[in-house]
């Protein structure tokens, strides 16, 4: 066993009294090895969000339960106490948000939040973890770090506050670092910036990555393996180039043949696919897919598909899957 | 040619005043948020306009409607000068008209019912005929169930609202409508049956559109011709096909390079312009060549100091840039690429 992280059939479950409870992640398995990036995709709600906050151990407690276990580097993550967990969070694990102003204080100085990450998780003295803070804000491409140390998040335009928030998480040389969705609200060429920037810090300190997504493309750039989550299931998975040179479950074809393709000729239509992700079946009636599927048959409602072999290397969650059987 | 266009815009500008003071308001500067735009829409075709956001694409498509009014310029449409327009003849023309918007549920009345939204403008406007019958009608166009009239907003999912909000903008039979980011808050699978009824409606109807979106691919999609907008000004324009094929302005091709593909192969082969920095202010536009600060082909000399005006370079092509000829042919080349650790400090920011 040498991944940096095991996911076993982890369940995630919001009950409140006087509601139907929400099972937003259902029996959903993954691992993560030392330096690899990984792609989570799917629409929203599918539950790419929780299953990342399970993992920093960030979900609220009351409300919400949770089966199944996360162990990083064998150490069960699930039912550890809170002030071991907030160790590993920042030393081991990191977290970059969409919206970085909800991981950033408001009211202290960018340079004091990073700095305070390095004297917690680095031992460092104050004076050493400043000048180091200085250099990260300037390894993840912020002009001017010394001045900029200073500002508060509002003073930072969306793409700089990005890069800050990249820079405290990194801080401390996390092996795992979890982005849930880290450009969504960016432009597109701050997203370039922001996509490259993670690439290099990847490459150069050997960081895990689980990379959120519901953009097919920024997969296509960056992840090594890729799961497809489909209302809290995995559906899919496999290498990246296996997965777009063969994709096999409805969905993931689906989700390809409705996105134009910049570098290709102006296609006639584009092939949506049906019904909205409010159409599904209960994972616990057939396949939550089939009020949406084109290549729905019989078995689909009835008893849930399992994540099987479709190729070498290549898994899906399908009675009927694309590209017939005939190589399964 | 000249025949076909329904909408002729010159020199359109929107400057808002940036005013301070208290007690004495004084006004200290201006968001120039569209500044100087030129712009012809075809009967029955679909002008895309894309940017950044805070680049001016929905005043600019707001300007266009008199939703605001703009500082300066001309709008004509099917001949009739829209700004010359008083309350009375502006309200009529509001009919042909249309705006659809990214959020539709912001747009719609939450305590409206279905029936009650598209009546609405059918009743304002005096539209012939039985209004439950349109009604039914408007349902049926936009792929919604007759039931749904009697439903209100917040039960419907966000395709499904947007469908509403379509219907609602082609309810009196519009010339042109004006779609405001139509597909951004949608999942993409969603995305996709909203752009084919655009394109059905379109056909149906002979509708035309100015389609606004920061999403190219999506963009080039649906329309024929492309504007490319960098703070307040058009860049360049050009026919859809071929502005991924051959981008001319540097902007647009930094652009382009960042839109990632989903495709593996085509990713790792794919060389990527990385801009530095930010948008500047559109209250603070840089001198010269707007894009300047930013740009990779920066040169020494004309770009910091003469404004480069939207000229055609070649057939239905234009392009604001001093040196596209020279970036085109490979004669000035980007100061630095992907490839190149430094790239993220070309064009550092000012
Ligand atoms: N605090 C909560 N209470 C109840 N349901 C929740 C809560 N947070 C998330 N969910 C539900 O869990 C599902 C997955 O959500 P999320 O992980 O945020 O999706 P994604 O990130 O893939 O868009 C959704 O159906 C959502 O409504
Ligand atoms: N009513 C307004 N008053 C002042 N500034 C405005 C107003 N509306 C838009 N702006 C500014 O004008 C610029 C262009 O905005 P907008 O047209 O919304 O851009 P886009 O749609 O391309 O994102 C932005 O800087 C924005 O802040
Ligand atoms: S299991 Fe059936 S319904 Fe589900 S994706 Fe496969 S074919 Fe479609
Ligand atoms: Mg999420
Ligand atoms: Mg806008």
């Amino acid at each position: 066993m040498n991944n940096l992280l095991d996911v076993n059939d982890l369940e995630i479950v919001f009950s409140r009294r006087g509601r139907k409870d929400v099972r937003a992640v259902d029996k959903v398995s993954f691992s993560v090895a030392p330096g690899e990036t990984v792609g989570l995709v799917g629409e929203s709600g599918c539950g790419k969000s929780v299953t990342s906050l399970a993992i920093m151990g960030l979900l609220p407690k009351r409300g919400v339960r949770l089966g199944g276990s996360i162990a990083f580097e064998g150490t069960e993550l699930i039912g550890l106490p809170q002030d071991k967990l907030r160790r590993m969070r920042g030393r081991d694990l990191a977290m970059v948000f969409q919206d970085p102003m909800t991981s950033l204080n408001p009211v202290v100085p960018i340079g004091t939040q990073v700095t305070e990450v390095l004297v917690r998780h680095r031992d460092m003295g104050a004076d050493a973890a400043r000048k180091e803070a200085a250099d990260l804000l300037a390894r993840v491409g912020i002009p001017d770090p010394s001045r900029r140390l200073k500002e508060y998040p509002h003073q930072l335009s969306g793409g700089m506050r990005q890069r800050a928030l990249i820079a405290m998480a990194l801080a401390a040389k996390p092996r795992l670092l979890i982005a849930d969705e880290p450009t969504t609200a960016l432009d597109v060429t701050i997203q370039a910036q922001i996509l490259e920037l993670l690439k290099e810090l990847v490459r150069e300190s050997g960081t895990a990555l689980i990379m959120i997504t519901h953009d097919l493309g920024v997969v296509a750039g960056m992840c090594d393996t890729v799961h497809v989550m489909y209302s809290g299931r995995i559906v899919e998975r496999a290498q990246r180039h296996e997965l777009f040179a063969h994709p096999r479950h409805p969905y993931t074809g689906g989700l390809l043949a409705s996105i134009p393709r910049l570098d290709q000729p102006r296609g006639e239509r584009l092939e949506p696919i049906q019904g909205s992700p409010r159409d599904m079946l209960a994972w616990s009636q057939g396949c939550a897919f089939a009020p949406r599927c084109r290549n729905r048959v019989d078995e689909c409602v009835g008893e849930a598909p399992v994540l099987a072999p479709a190729r070498p290397d290549h898994e899906v969650r399908c009675y009927n899957p694309l590209g017939g059987s005939d190589d399964r | 040619m000249t025949d076909d266009v329904l909408m002729s815009v010159r020199g359109l500008k929107v400057h808002f005043p940036i005013r301070k003071g208290v007690l004495v308001d004084r006004v200290v500067g201006h968001v120039r948020a569209v500044d100087g735009v030129d712009l012809d829409i075809r009967r029955g075709q679909t002008y895309g306009l894309v940017g950044e956001s805070g680049c001016g694409k929905s005043t600019l498509g707001r300007a266009m409607l008199r939703l605001v009014e703009p500082t300066d310029g001309t709008i004509t449409f099917d001949g009739t000068d829209v700004r010359a327009l008083k309350t009375e003849p502006m309200r009529l023309l509001r009919k042909r008209l249309q705006m659809v918007f990214q959020d539709p549920l912001a747009s719609l009345d939450p305590r409206q019912s279905v029936e009650s939204v598209l009546t609405e403008p059918l009743r304002t406007h005096g539209f012939p005929g039985k209004p439950a019958d349109r009604v039914r009608e408007l349902l049926d166009v936009v792929g919604l169930p007759a039931n749904a009239a009697g439903r209100y907003p917040h039960e419907f999912s966000g395709g499904q609202r947007q469908r509403i909000g379509i219907a609602r903008a082609i309810a009196l039979n519009p010339d042109l409508i004006i779609a405001d980011e139509p597909v951004s808050a949608l999942d993409v699978s969603i995305q996709a049956q909203i752009v084919n009824l655009l394109e059905d409606l379109q056909e149906q109807l002979g509708l035309t559109y100015v389609v606004v979106a920061h999403d190219l691919a999506v963009v080039r999609h649906v329309s024929d011709t492309i504007g490319v907008m960098y703070l307040g000004s058009i860049v360049e324009e050009s026919p859809s096909d071929d502005l991924y094929a051959e981008p001319l302005h540097p902007y647009t091709i930094a652009l382009m390079s960042a839109i990632p593909i989903p495709d593996p192969v085509v990713e790792e082969r794919r060389e990527r312009i990385l801009l530095t920095g930010d948008l500047p202010s559109p209250a603070n536009i840089p001198p010269g060549c707007r894009f300047h600060t930013r740009c990779p082909f920066r040169q020494t000399t004309r770009c910091a100091d003469e404004v480069p005006s939207l000229r055609e370079i070649r057939p239905g092509r234009k392009v604001a840039c001093h040196w596209s000829e020279e970036i085109v042919s490979g004669r000035i080349q980007a100061a630095a690429s992907s490839h190149d650790p430094t790239a993220t400090e070309v064009g550092a920011p000012v």
